[in-house]
């Protein structure tokens, strides 16, 4: 494949966009929808994309659990008059952070080689997972074409 | 041909729609109107320094020194938590871009079908199952999404909020996800500050009138009299807002809710969102994780406004810097608001554009790459400073 994040970015052009939805069936507590939209068939594999959209949720379960670590965490702040988070990340912060270097990832190996760019769902309000579709240019003069992606789009 | 630069990064709490207010460059949040605000302020640091000015110095010497020790301790937090309340993000949704409203009045469309002409369309309602219980969410028309399940639309502030509670003028602030807790602790701290306030008043009224009688203390001790009056009127609205808002926590239900009747048990409709067991529906919300802001409000617009070829040390740390920028849209590297769509060079939204001969000569004209890391921001204000 040739596509590459940097090339993906800087020379691509956007066809579509995607939105995966929340899915509120267990309550308010954040988790997005693991259907896997039509639109992304013949992009990506149905397999890659549940395994992203559930590894994000089990993020997002991690850092909105509670019990006993989030109980520790409420009684400092309390006691402190939730000051001591001028100095202190707090657990979601730092899921978040982990949650952001798994998209990059995620992009650079998985979903850039296809043609795609996965948006990080705090950037679009914990609403949606935005999923870009670039153009596939499969058939322009590159050596290795991937046949995959390359069969669907005739230009 | 002449370099143009920007000359002031933009945050993007300056661009946010909806009705409020910013400080600290963004790091404060509140609603538009704070006249109430300033009057719950005015209140309570009048109060305790009456109080610190009259019965600290006698109570100190004649029963005990913590007692002014705990009222500091008292009064420090609650205007901790009355500051984090008023200041705090309450849990505010961003609007949709624009191709996420496309997306789902396209959805929307689809749903519905086609309408025959004449007929009203049906109203924009999504039914999802919680625990159960079918919860209809509403299509917000100004911020252009279905509202989460507890999101609300503040009309005062012009915001959907997540969780919402209520509006408070007394805090100059919604109530929502992100500060319900403080907004508890809030009237709970100060319900306790104004029976230990009143509780003081009255044994140092009493302690003075053993000694010189009645009508002398009060003369002694002028300040008591207006503490009293506002710590009596205070106790039974901040009490009994505390002894609701304790109530709502142990059904996990939110005050919107509960004026709007949504769990009221007609229609066999219970509260999906309880956990049947008070304990539990506390913890939720007292011990809960501390959500993040959703709204980046000190995070730099990226402006790209510079149609400048010239490129001379670019300072940002992609390696492409030899490769022409070309006026064909872009994959943003951050995702933000500017989509590939968005992100045409536009010089009318810049604040301030100092055009300058100088400058190219100079050799510091270079185009801000769309990729806008802030060291171009801080090149661009240097090289702003050196042209002055």
């Amino acid at each position: 494949t040739f596509h590459n994040l940097q090339e993906l970015r800087h020379s691509a052009s956007l066809v579509n966009k995607v939105f995966v939805q929340r899915d509120y069936s267990e309550g308010t507590t954040c988790k997005f929808q693991t259907k896997f939209p039509s639109e992304l068939e013949s992009r990506v594999e149905r397999t890659l994309f549940e395994e992203t959209v559930k590894t994000l949720n089990n993020f997002y379960a991690e850092a909105e659990k509670i019990g006993a670590h989030s109980y520790l965490e409420a009684c400092v702040a309390c006691s402190t008059a939730y000051l001591i988070f001028l100095c202190m990340e707090t657990r979601y912060e730092k899921v978040l952070k982990k949650i952001a270097k798994y998209i990059q990832e995620q992009n650079e190996k998985v979903y850039a080689p296809r043609g795609l760019l996965i948006t990080d769902p705090i950037d679009r309000g914990m609403r949606v997972i935005e999923i870009s579709i670039y153009e596939d240019r499969g058939s322009s003069g590159s050596s290795s074409a991937s046949s995959s992606t390359s069969g669907s789009t005739a230009r | 041909m002449s370099a143009v630069m920007i000359t002031r990064k933009v945050r993007k709490w300056e661009k946010l729609p909806g009705k409020n207010t910013f400080c600290c460059d963004g790091r404060v949040m509140m609603a538009r109107q704070k006249g109430v605000f300033y009057l719950t302020l005015f209140l309570i640091v009048g109060t305790c320094a009456l109080f610190f000015a009259f019965e600290c110095p006698y109570l100190a010497v004649h029963l005990s020194p913590t007692i002014p020790v705990f009222a500091v301790v008292l009064f420090l937090f609650v205007m901790a938590m009355l500051l984090r309340t008023s200041f705090s993000d309450p849990g505010v949704l961003p609007r949709a871009l624009p191709e996420e409203a496309s997306f789902i009045e396209m959805e929307i469309e689809a749903a519905n079908g086609n309408v025959p002409a004449g007929q009203r369309p049906p109203p924009r309602i999504r039914n999802v199952q919680i625990n159960n219980q079918i919860v209809k969410l509403k299509y917000c028309y100004t911020c252009k999404i279905f509202r989460p399940p507890r999101a609300s639309h503040c009309s005062i502030c012009d915001n959907c909020v997540d969780r919402f509670d209520h509006h408070c003028p007394w805090v100059g602030n919604c109530v929502g996800k992100r500060n319900y807790r403080f907004f508890y602790l809030f009237t709970l701290s100060l319900s306790l500050l104004t029976i230990y306030i009143f509780t003081f008043d009255i044994v140092h009224v009493v302690m003075r009138s053993v000694d010189s009688g009645f009508l002398n203390a009060l003369k002694e001790t002028p300040g008591t009299v207006l503490e009293v009056l506002v710590c009596f009127f205070t106790l039974w609205s901040v009490v009994g807002l505390t002894g609701f808002h304790t109530y709502l926590i142990s059904l996990n239900q939110t005050t919107n809710e509960d004026i709007k009747g949504s769990w009221s048990g007609k229609n066999r409709v219970q509260n999906p969102y309880s956990h049947k067991n008070i304990m539990k529906n506390c913890s939720e919300i007292l011990c809960g994780p501390t959500y993040p802001s959703v709204l980046d409000r000190r995070g730099v617009m990226q402006q790209d406004d510079s149609p400048s070829l010239t490129t001379a040390a670019t300072p940002s740390s992609t390696s492409d810097s030899t490769v022409p920028q070309t006026t064909k849209p872009t994959a943003p590297l951050i995702p933000n608001e500017h989509t590939p769509d968005d992100a045409k060079p536009s010089i009318a939204t810049s604040t301030e554009i100092s055009t300058s001969l100088t400058e190219e000569s100079e050799s510091t004209a270079h185009k801000v790459p769309p990729l806008a890391s802030p060291e171009t921001d801080v090149e661009a204000s240097i090289a702003k400073a050196a042209a002055h």
